[in-house]
């Protein structure tokens, strides 16, 4: 299955994966009207200190420990891709707790948020892949 | 200062109802134009520093950015042109040279856009590409003169040493330390992929890239930079490099500041010293002199590898050529005055040297008159932008040709003329890492594969217009190029007929 990878070498901190991201998952068709002026809430986040920096979203792992921790069954593997349905999730965040690489965040609605590799928004390459200026974060098998 | 003479050229235009403040331009901007004001919460900018790089228009997700030039002006005067007034200001100010890089931007006659190219209608028929073969395969070396056969009658097969071009065209010399590692790699790799050549300029090899010998032409310059047996075995071919069309006459200063660790090491000098290249090579003032080098590097590397000698183009350019072509080397060049750099006196990059394209039909027909362009294969450089310029250069008479600046537009390049700050946006015209990395050799080297790709297309499309199916046939075809546009001397120097007249 094609994953999200991030290449550390590649990545500029530049950030807009962070707003690719959130304008895939805003539901509207104008950047501009979906993000200016809003507060954002990607499901990638860069991770930076100095000179490196890089990517980090949901690894969509084979044995998910996030999916295994989850006590609402809000949290389920469908064809490899790890989702959430936010409206069984109630917001105990063991989730986030269990997942080692800090891919799942809190929402503004309190329950939890993730990457679902754009499965379900605008489909195909997810948008921080095809947004990133420098080819530092891939959709490929591996 | 209470004074501020110089106003920025160029303008930063923010759409401010598009701005979504994602500070990608702030983060990419190695100037520190936009910055964000957290008490306006919106992004600002002072375009004092913008070199117009574009990268942040590039970049900007919504396009909310947009470079424009200045219409603040100076009262008009076709004579002390705003820009020279500004030149005055910044000398008056510092009591320097004034410092530029890449090609020269005055709007001198660009020859290759007076000259048009033939095609067959009627009496002779095109070619389409798609459907037969078309060869573009070029040899590069010096050529028999006529065969030679051996005691019992058979053809000697010995030629002297030949390289083999899948394409006519090959990436010009930039060395390691005037643009980046990552932009080596992208011509190394893109060079192997085409199956041409690159060449490592004056700054040496890297260790990893020896790797590409194969596909590199290593460069011998005044400076000596990074030359040592090993070096010289590495490359396909060796190029000792007289001159340069953006400079001629004088030598480079790569500043300590590029000189990091592995320019260093590469180039043989201390960490952070200036790396000096003289004007001349010390070791030759003469034809003989040049002879000598071309044999010692030849002795080297036990004659198996053809020696280049890359020229200037100066007003006595076929003399030398004809000098260069008697002196043991293989392969001359010629370099326009058009040619990029990463760093030259603004004066000298603008007013030093010759047009390429007469430069090239003079030497081409100087050759030929002395009966000696067999001694040598021509190729040339400084500024051919399309395969249309390639096309028109062939047919001048040139063997294959150089690219610098169009490759490094492929590679992301806007021609800022900036690469002398070392802060080049692009990661190209850069040592500092953090600029470094934004040009991902990955990319970048398809990038190139994909220009070369297309302009032998191109190529081998105009070919096919003209009913001509090998390189060869056009090779020094003046007749499939007319003038427009053009003085009677310059048709003459050019070898080409005024559009409108016949063959014969």
């Amino acid at each position: 299955m094609k994953r999200v990878y991030v290449n550390e070498q590649w990545c500029l901190g530049c950030h807009l994966c962070e707003y690719y991201c959130a304008f895939a998952n805003s539901g509207v068709n104008d950047m501009v009207k979906a993000l200016k002026d809003k507060d954002i809430y990607p499901n990638i986040q860069i991770e930076e200190d100095k000179d490196v920096s890089f990517a980090v979203s949901c690894r969509h792992c084979r044995d998910p420990l996030c999916v295994k921790s989850c006590i609402s069954g809000s949290l389920s593997i469908s064809d490899g891709v790890i989702k959430v349905d936010q409206d069984k999730c109630v917001g105990c965040y063991t989730c986030i707790l269990a997942c080692p690489y800090g891919a799942i965040l809190p929402s503004p609605r309190g329950v939890v948020q993730k990457c679902e590799l754009c499965v379900d928004n605008i489909g195909g390459t997810p948008n921080c892949v095809k947004g990133c200026p420098n080819a530092a974060i891939v959709f490929e098998e591996r | 200062m209470p004074i501020n003479y110089i106003y920025p050229d160029y303008e930063v235009v923010r759409d401010s109802s598009r701005c979504i403040t994602c500070r990608a331009c702030e983060r990419q901007c190695a100037n520190e134009v936009h910055s964000y004001d957290l008490e306006l919460k919106c992004m600002v900018s002072d375009s004092m520093n913008c070199v117009d790089c574009q990268r942040c228009v590039s970049l900007c997700p919504t396009r909310a950015l947009k470079i424009e030039k200045t219409t603040n002006t100076f009262k008009e005067n076709a004579n002390w042109t705003q820009s020279l007034i500004t030149d005055v200001y910044r000398q008056a100010e510092s009591g320097g040279m004034l410092s530029t890089s890449m090609g020269n931007p005055n709007p001198l006659p660009v020859y290759w856009d007076r000259m048009l190219i033939n095609a067959s209608q009627v009496t002779n028929p095109s070619i389409d590409p798609l459907r037969e073969p078309m060869e573009i395969k070029t040899f590069l070396g010096r050529k028999p003169e006529k065969i030679r056969r051996d005691e019992n009658g058979r053809i000697i097969t010995e030629m002297s040493p030949q390289l083999e071009l899948n394409v006519p065209i090959m990436f010009s010399a930039m060395s390691f330390g005037s643009i980046s590692y990552n932009a080596h790699e992208s011509l190394a790799r893109a060079a192997t992929k085409l199956g041409t050549l690159y060449n490592t300029g004056e700054g040496g090899l890297h260790q990893d890239f020896y790797k590409y010998g194969k596909n590199t032409i290593v460069q011998v310059a005044s400076g000596r930079f990074g030359v040592h047996k090993g070096y010289l075995d590495a490359g396909a071919a060796i190029e000792i490099k007289m001159g340069q069309g953006a400079k001629p006459g004088i030598g480079g200063h790569l500043p300590g500041a590029k000189i990091t660790a592995e320019v260093a090491r590469t180039r043989m000098i201390p960490e952070g010293t200036d790396a000096i290249s003289p004007a001349p090579h010390h070791d030759i003032y003469s034809i003989e002199d040049l002879r000598q080098l071309v044999l010692s590097l030849k002795e080297a590397t036990g004659y198996k590898k053809p020696v280049f000698v890359k020229i200037a183009a100066v007003h006595n350019v076929a003399a030398i050529a004809s000098g260069i072509a008697r002196s043991g080397a293989d392969v001359v060049v010629i370099d326009g005055f058009r040619g990029g750099t990463g760093s030259a006196p603004t004066r000298l990059r603008d007013f030093v040297g010759i047009p390429i394209e007469l430069a090239l039909a003079s030497v081409d027909q100087r050759l030929r008159d002395e009966g000696i362009r067999n001694n040598v294969s021509l190729v040339i450089g400084g500024s051919v932008r399309s395969s249309a310029d390639v096309v028109k250069a062939i047919a001048l008479g040139a063997d294959a040709v150089y690219i610098g600046t169009g490759a490094l537009i492929a590679l992301g390049c806007h021609l800022c003329r900036s690469c002398h700050t070392g802060k080049c946006n692009w990661g190209i015209a850069t040592q500092r890492p953090e600029l470094v990395k934004r040009l991902n050799p990955n990319v970048g080297y398809q990038r190139l594969v994909n220009l070369v790709t297309a302009w032998s297309h191109e190529i081998k499309e105009m070919m096919g217009g003209m009913g001509i199916n090998s390189i060869e046939a056009l090779r020094g075809n003046r007749l499939m190029l007319r003038g427009v546009g053009l003085t009677e001397t310059e048709l003459r120097v050019l070898g080409i007929k005024y559009a409108g007249e016949i063959w014969s």
